[in-house]
């Protein structure tokens, strides 16, 4: 593992050198092992795919004991050490299997076709292998709720739009090269739309708020527009 | 209390931002300025973390119908109160029903301003300071001001109660004291900033270390809440490389495919896919917030001890103006 700093006011953590399963279960321990009891100075803690990032405040940093021309060889140290034994409230739980109901294709998944299309497949065999295969929630991030998902079947990565969309429906389910994720605001996006969900992956008003965090597992579940009328009418 | 006559560009609700939730997307964001919202905090009484309002390039006309301690900094604004000009960088009493008008930036781009007790907007995730993108947070759901509005401020401490009551008593309503943020802690020279090497620094090629460092690089007008894209020579990798998304921080210079650098700002996305040529050291990230289309600036290489020294300094100095401060009233 590498510890480098990241400017004058974070240390990024380096578990591993490409995206699969085995880092994220790294990246995870290391994330809690850091944020279950936060060290002096440290304001947050972030996972990244093969990363942890520990941002400090040095002020406070050097009020904890850290000798002021090391602050960060002060600080690895203790990040070192809080990795040989972390707290017991860093234990992992079971990880959570989330559902999450999805209408595929037509108005909620203009791109179906197009994924079909390049995997030379029916748009319903998309929508068969889409929905039975098992997704882990790498990181949340680009906009609040966003999961990056692996374990998108090889066989449906479908290049990004050339033109990114300028406003992309909140709920929407989308494939961006050997990327899936959904989207829990309008906002631009250059991925594929194959489906959307009613659920609400951004929720300010409850801790966390987000439906997905880093760690989970997610399946979809193909519904009908009916459906998600339904769901969607409930939600409100 | 306050009444929004006109809005300006775009003046939000900001204090020092939402940490803790990086983790689920949600930026940090908070004023532009962390330092200088403090200072301006600071001249009024207020906790570092008060809410203050944050303007850009034209900013807003305010009513007050009570009367009211404020300070301002940032840019050279075209400040007045009640038509007489509003001095920057102090305590100034404002009385009930006269009107604050910050007209348009003469130099610099941004200012914040705190009223004594700070603003009384709902905390949401733990903030006060309006994130647009989520529409949250702030005075409304994360929207910046509109002609209209009513804001309203917390009760001012005791400290400046104190001030308050005995400008009141004088003809000069300012204070004769001054409090400018750009004076504490070393400065670099105008036109500079400080800056240390970024996680990626060796996979750029000789020519973009050197020229990193050794160029003028130009603000464009892509530049936002998030970051400031700059212009000039282009900065090439060794060897075309892709990076795995990894988290960003304030102040992180990171380099995308056309070669031209992107300084990042508080609002900047929690993660970022571009290798990182260099960090700007934070006390000098605010620079970015005041930077025109246009201007130009440079990077001065310092190693990451000095970049600590400088916090560390400016620190001091604004703890020795806190008792300072303190005292006048004691």
């Amino acid at each position: 593992m590498q510890i480098t700093p990241l400017g004058d006011s974070a240390l990024t953590l380096t578990l591993g050198d490409s995206i699969n399963e085995s880092t994220h279960r790294q990246v995870q321990a290391a994330w809690r092992s850091l944020s279950a009891e936060p060290l002096p100075g440290v304001s947050e803690v972030t996972p990244a795919y093969t990363t942890v990032t520990v941002f400090f405040d040095t002020a406070r940093v050097v009020a904890a004991g850290a000798p002021e021309d090391e602050v960060v060889e002060w600080l690895t140290a203790r990040v070192r050490e809080r990795l040989k034994n972390p707290p017991k409230s860093a234990k992992a739980g079971k990880p959570r299997t989330v559902e999450i109901p999805v209408c595929y294709g037509g108005e909620y998944g203009p791109d179906l076709g197009r994924v079909a299309a390049q995997a030379r497949l029916f748009p319903e065999e998309v929508v068969k292998r889409h929905s039975a295969a098992k997704y882990l929630v790498h990181l949340i991030g680009f906009a609040p709720g966003f999961p990056y998902l692996g374990g998108l079947p090889k066989e449906l990565i479908t290049p990004r739009h050339a033109k990114p969309r300028m406003a992309v429906p909140p709920g929407t389910v989308a494939i961006g090269g050997e990327q899936t994720g959904i989207y829990p605001q309008v906002t631009p996006g250059g991925w594929n739309l194959i489906g959307c969900t009613s659920l609400k992956l951004f929720r300010p008003d409850l801790n966390p708020p987000v439906l997905l965090q880093a760690g989970d597992e997610v399946r979809f579940k193909a519904i009908t527009p009916e459906e998600f009328k339904r769901l969607e009418e409930e939600a409100r | 209390m306050i009444r929004v006559l006109k809005p300006g560009l775009l003046t939000t609700v900001q204090d020092l931002g939402r940490p803790g939730y990086q983790q689920y997307g949600v930026v940090v964001g908070g004023a532009l300025d962390a330092f200088a919202a403090r200072v301006a905090n600071l001249i009024v009484g207020n906790d570092d973390n008060a809410a203050l309002l944050e303007m850009a390039q034209t900013g807003p006309d305010l009513q007050f119908e009570r009367a009211a301690l404020v300070a301002w900094n940032g840019g050279d604004f075209e400040a007045t109160i009640g038509g007489r000009p509003l001095l920057r960088d102090r305590a100034v009493r404002v009385e009930p029903g006269e009107t604050l008008s910050f007209g348009v930036a003469r130099r610099g781009l941004r200012a914040w301003l705190a009223v004594a007790g700070g603003l009384d907007v709902p905390l949401v995730m733990g903030s006060r300071s309006t994130y647009r993108r989520a529409g949250l947070g702030g005075h409304n759901n994360g929207r910046p001001l509109a002609a209209g509005d009513r804001l309203q401020a917390f009760a001012p401490g005791e400290w400046a109660t104190t001030v308050l009551a005995s400008l009141g008593q004088r003809e000069a309503r300012a204070t004769v004291w001054t409090v400018r943020p750009e004076t504490l802690g070393p400065q670099a020279p105008a036109g500079t900033v400080r800056a240390v090497i970024g996680p990626e620094w060796d996979w750029f090629n000789n020519d973009a270390q050197k020229a990193l460092f050794a160029s003028e690089w130009e603000a464009t007008r892509e530049a936002d809440r998030m970051g400031v894209r700059l212009h000039g020579p282009e900065l090439a990798l060794h060897k075309p490389r892709e990076m795995i998304s990894s988290a960003v921080n304030t102040g992180i210079v990171q380099v995308p495919p056309s070669g031209q650098p992107i300084v990042l700002l508080p609002s900047r996305q929690s993660v970022g896919g571009y290798p990182r040529i260099a960090a700007v050291a934070s006390v000098d990230v605010g620079r970015f917030t005041q930077l025109r289309p246009g201007e130009k600036v440079r990077f001065e290489r310092m190693p990451l001890a000095v970049a600590f020294k400088l916090q560390l300094q400016r620190e001091r100095d604004l703890g020795r103006v806190r008792m300072g401060l303190a005292r006048l009233t004691g």
